[in-house]
């Protein structure tokens, strides 16, 4: 069922331009042509009983409730079917109406349960808000010989229950599974008084399709789809807006709340980002927030050999600070720095920048997005002006031809990927440039017209090649050319993408791909009309990470695919904030909104409003860090709501470089990976505990809203001014909007944004200015950021990760849809129902040369170290290369992962590991010293009530 | 690293640009502690760089030092 308190309008608006006029009840109503004359009538407050229509579905007209009567027409249209006309006189309620909804009613309630009482949904169900409507009872049918009440629920889903009985095969359900998520999981098999609803091949929930999206139970007007938390909870006292914690799509949820208990998260229909959709994730796997682990008490020790001893936040605090005052008195001031946190919000972000900056005095701040988007900060920087993505997610509906390449949406962003296969099911054309055949190559009423079965590695040549197509084949749009690029630029790589080592021919030895394959999807992207680019870590994560954004930039520009709606170039931003934190100026190099440091004019305002020099240099990147923890110069590390020990290649290296470091601060809401190497934990704060803001993959800035107390005692930016605040340098801010008013004042894409205008639209995509004062969704219109485009040469440059008579795979890694990144939060759900352990995908011919089958246990050895994982034989892979994921800090996927990474960022090389796989029957070395080392850290936690400081 | 910088910048035809672009991505993106260790490398011969990063190193100036 929809969110408490929400005005179903019954079915969704009409989009044209033009209106018309109609009379429903004797009242004028305008509204656009294309709406039902069911939307017309609520939008003027003359609610039309309805059963099967609800405003997020195209209107199916089965339930004979909503019939009206029409001047000068026969008969009883049903009004969600029927479009508003100019001059039509409507009425919606006359006896003859009452007499026919009073019938259906009767026959619906002639088969469903009467004790509303002992029912999940007594209050907010429109079956029962229909009888009240129409006044009704008791049915004069009763229950029959043959009824459903007897057939047994389906439980196997860890989050819902279908009950049959109470299902008024309204087909909701399975319309949201088609046309809102797009996994048509669902039927309504059997005819007449045998239809009922399937799943898959009239299967459990749990062992069918269904990706347990939540969409059929929020469109279902009953009890027959409801969650279990309802069921065990009862209903909420209060609802808020929030924004979801997971991935980069930011999609927003209305929290239902009873007391200091989140019940369930529904998500919110006039969210912006995501429409009145979810995924597994942000609709079900919020538990980890109440989780046993929860550490809820700031803790010290000396040695990471030590028992942890829980302390007073004055103590830890107190400690911290003087730890980091006497290691920069000892070592020096740029021993010490921070790592911000993609999770966290925007303010708590800001402040830890603005801790280095002012307090530590130096630039040694980084974010977890040097790991994954910050090639996108560089080549888009460089070639149009602006660190980030160019559209909305909207503007998919617009395009014609969409290139998704090194980026699995159905998985890492479900929510854009059911818009996406929305539009590709209107007609759009689907390039896919992936080593796998990910599920949007070929899924329900999805097929790719190309898939590019690109190697790992060679993505610049593949773009390489496809530029090569469209210079030489005269599909360039030389007009938007001349009057938005650089021209000297455009001609040197206009030449240089023309030369015969450039074609796809040429190029094939080095993608792998057939070069038709790679000329007919060149045309199709620069003929299309509207073509758009969606690329995630698939592109980044090389070491030619930054040039392929350049590439990929470059093609968009040549074929004047930039600066309108249904193009662009779009990175899926992974994280719920990982675009934020960027913004925020995370980078050492950069203050907010991507100014140099070296910039004194720039520079100079934060001085003053900071009232301290700060320091005009570069500092250290995170894996500059490491380097320096090794060689002894860099002592202290304040890391916010990051895994680095988990999430950074080659962990042996990452792990000893933390343990020599003196005074690690881990901020956490888990004893995470990380924190076992930890001196100081102090206790984090989840998303439903703060007050802040999160910006997504469309620049889409949304509210956060503290749902509950901290758990802890204090949010996330409390902690951090805490800590200021002990090492000499005050911060005072009183709540959250004050912070993003400073960073407003201080940062001119932000200047428009408030707390105020955010409570007041919603939603925000910077730039938010005088210029564009509600927010820009479509940037480079009219002309680029940095005023003209700059075409850049992408010169291919093999990594020299390669595969090797020693090493002859290439492994290659991911996401699963429902686990999300180290899987912090989702192993602490039933998420982990679905996937409980990484595997390694393996083509079957190599399986078959290396005598390994189906589970077999097998060692992945690269040259920086060796894992055991499960294995499974999967053609999804194409032979010669190996796919795993690193949910689970056990499987050691980074152990084998190596210090190679991008020319311009250090973004880690994830996508290219040389490995070779053979069958084993115990774990590696570094597993069995991993389990020791984790049982002896967690045996040091278990004493902490007991043992103090 | 500092080889794979050059090799991007490579592709400029104009091998002066190509310097001027080394160097400039050298000084905007490497701390102090960096650019100091490849100045003091550069100086004992340079062994292994390439020779636009080699010619780029040229122009960098000593970062002032910190405490």
């Amino acid at each position: 069922m929809y969110s408490d308190g929400y005005e179903d309008l019954g079915t969704p608006p009409g989009e044209s331009a033009k209106t018309v006029t109609l009379e429903i009840d004797g009242k004028q109503v305008t509204v656009p042509e294309g709406t039902s004359i069911m939307r017309a009538a609520a939008l003027v407050n003359r609610s039309i009983p309805k059963l099967c229509a609800t405003d997020t579905l195209k209107a199916f007209g089965s339930c004979r409730l909503c019939l009206v009567e029409i001047e000068g027409r026969r008969g009883y249209p049903a009004s969600c079917t029927t479009l508003v006309a100019d001059g039509l006189k409507v009425s919606t309620e006359t006896p003859k109406l009452q007499q026919l909804r009073r019938g259906v009613m009767e026959l619906y309630l002639s088969d469903h349960p009467l004790d509303c009482v002992s029912c999940p949904a007594n209050g907010h169900c429109e079956l029962q808000d229909m009888a009240e409507v129409l006044d009704i009872t008791d049915t004069r049918y009763g229950l029959g010989e043959v009824n459903h009440q007897h057939v047994p629920k389906d439980a196997s889903n860890p989050y819902f229950t279908f009950d049959p009985t109470q299902c008024i095969v309204c087909s909701r359900c399975v319309r949201a599974c088609d046309e809102i998520q797009g996994t048509f999981a669902l039927t309504i098999q059997g005819r007449g008084f045998e239809s009922k609803v399937a799943a898959s091949q009239d299967e459990s929930f749990l062992a069918s399709e269904c990706v347990s999206c939540g969409a059929c139970v929020e469109s279902c007007p009953t009890a027959a789809l409801t969650e279990k938390s309802v069921i065990a909870l009862g209903r909420p006292d209060r609802v808020e807006t929030t924004t979801c914690g997971y991935c980069g799509v930011g999609c927003s949820f209305n929290a239902e709340v009873r007391e200091d208990e989140v019940i369930r998260m529904v998500p919110n229909r006039d969210g912006h980002a995501n429409h009145g959709h979810a995924c597994v994730k942000g609709r079900f796997a919020f538990g980890y927030a109440t989780h046993p682990d929860r550490i809820t008490t700031p803790m010290i020790r000396k040695s990471i050999d030590d028992p942890w001893q829980q302390v007073s936040w004055d103590e830890a605090i107190d400690y911290t600070a003087r730890e980091f005052k006497r290691i920069q008195e000892q070592y020096g001031r740029d021993a010490i720095g921070a790592i911000t946190s993609s999770r966290c919000t925007n303010e708590e972000t800001f402040l830890v920048q603005k801790l280095v900056r002012a307090t530590f005095g130096n630039n040694n701040v980084d974010t977890c997005a040097r790991v994954c988007h910050s090639p996108t900060g560089y080549g888009l920087k460089n070639t149009i002006g602006e660190s980030a993505g160019t559209q909305a997610f909207d503007s998919v509906m617009k395009a014609d031809a969409i290139i998704v390449v090194g980026a699995n949406p159905t998985d890492g962003h479900p929510v854009f990927a059911s818009q996406l296969k929305r539009r590709l099911r209107q007609g759009a054309k689907l390039i896919v440039a992936d080593p796998r055949a990910i599920g949007l190559v070929r899924s329900p009423h999805i097929e790719a017209e190309y898939h590019l079965p690109v190697r790992p590695g060679a993505n610049v040549a593949l773009f390489n090649a496809m530029a090569h197509v469209i210079v030489t084949e005269g599909l360039t749009k030389e007009d938007y050319i001349a009057e938005r690029c650089e021209p000297e630029a455009y001609q040197k790589w206009k030449a240089f993408v023309a030369e015969e080592r450039n074609s796809p021919e040429a190029m094939a030895a080095a993608t792998g791909v057939e070069p038709d394959l790679v000329r007919n999807a060149a045309r199709l992207y620069a003929t299309a009309g509207n073509g758009a680019i969606y690329y995630g870590l698939g592109v980044t994560e090389h070491s030619q990470g930054s040039t392929m954004v350049m590439a990929i930039a470059n093609l968009a520009m040549a074929t004047g695919n930039l600066g309108r709606e249904g193009v662009g170039v779009n990175p899926l931003r992974g994280q719920n904030n990982v675009q934020g934190s960027c913004d925020m100026g995370s980078f050492p190099h950069e203050f907010s909104a991507y100014r140099h440091v070296s910039d004194p004019v720039v520079r100079g305002e934060f001085e003053a409003a900071w009232g301290r020099p700060l320091l005009d240099e570069p500092g250290l990147r995170i894996p500059n860090m490491f380097e320096a923890a090794l060689d002894g110069s860099f002592k202290g590390l304040y890391v916010q709501g990051e895994d680095i020990a988990q999430s950074d290649p080659n962990t042996q290296h990452v792990t000893a470089a933390i343990a020599a470091m003196e005074c690690v601060v881990v901020q956490d809401l888990f004893l995470n990976e990380t924190a076992k190497y930890a001196h100081v934990f102090l206790p984090g704060s989840s998303f439903l505990e703060k007050d802040g803001t999160f910006i997504n993959a469309e620049r889409r800035c949304s509210r956060v809203r503290k749902i509950v107390e901290p758990r802890a005692g204090f949010q996330d930016w409390e902690v951090t001014m805490l800590l200021s605040n002990a090492m000499g340098y005050p911060m005072r801010y009183r709540h959250p909007s004050e912070i993003m008013d400073e960073i407003a004042r201080l940062t001119p894409t932000f200047a428009g944004i408030s707390y105020e205008k955010l409570d007041r639209l919603g939603s925000i995509q910077w730039p938010c200015n005088d210029l564009a004062p509600e927010g820009t969704p479509t940037m480079h219109v009219g002309e680029f950021v940095r005023g003209k485009g700059k075409f850049l040469l992408t010169e291919y440059v093999p990594t020299t990760e390669r595969a090797t008579r020693r090493y002859p795979l290439l492994l290659t890694t991911g996401r699963k849809l429902s686990q999300y990144n180290v899987g912090a939060q989702t192993r602490r759900t039933p998420n982990v129902t679905w996937a409980s352990a990484d595997v390694l995908e393996i083509h079957p011919d190599d399986a078959e040369m290396r005598g390994i089958k189906d589970g077999d246990m097998v060692g992945v050895t690269s040259r920086a170290g060796e894992i055991v994982l499960p294995a499974r034989l999967s053609t999804l892979v194409r032979p010669g290369v190996v796919y795993t994921t690193f949910h689970f800090p056990e499987s050691g996927a980074n152990v084998v992962t190596t210090e190679n990474s991008d020319w311009a960022t250090n973004c880690p090389e994830y996508k290219v590991t040389a490995v070779e796989i053979v069958k084993v029957n115990q774990p590696s070395a570094w597993q069995k010293r991993f389990h020791e080392f984790t049982e002896h850290q967690l045996e040091l936690l278990k004493g902490r009530e007991t043992t103090h400081a | 690293m500092a080889n794979d910088i050059g090799a991007f910048f490579d592709a400029e035809p104009d091998k002066a640009e190509a310097v001027k672009g080394i160097a400039n991505h050298l000084r905007r993106y490497w701390d102090p502690r960096m650019r100091r260790e490849m100045l003091a490398h550069y100086r004992k011969g340079g062994a292994g760089l390439n020779p636009l990063v080699r010619s780029a190193v040229a122009l960098l100036k000593d970062p002032p030092a910190r405490r």
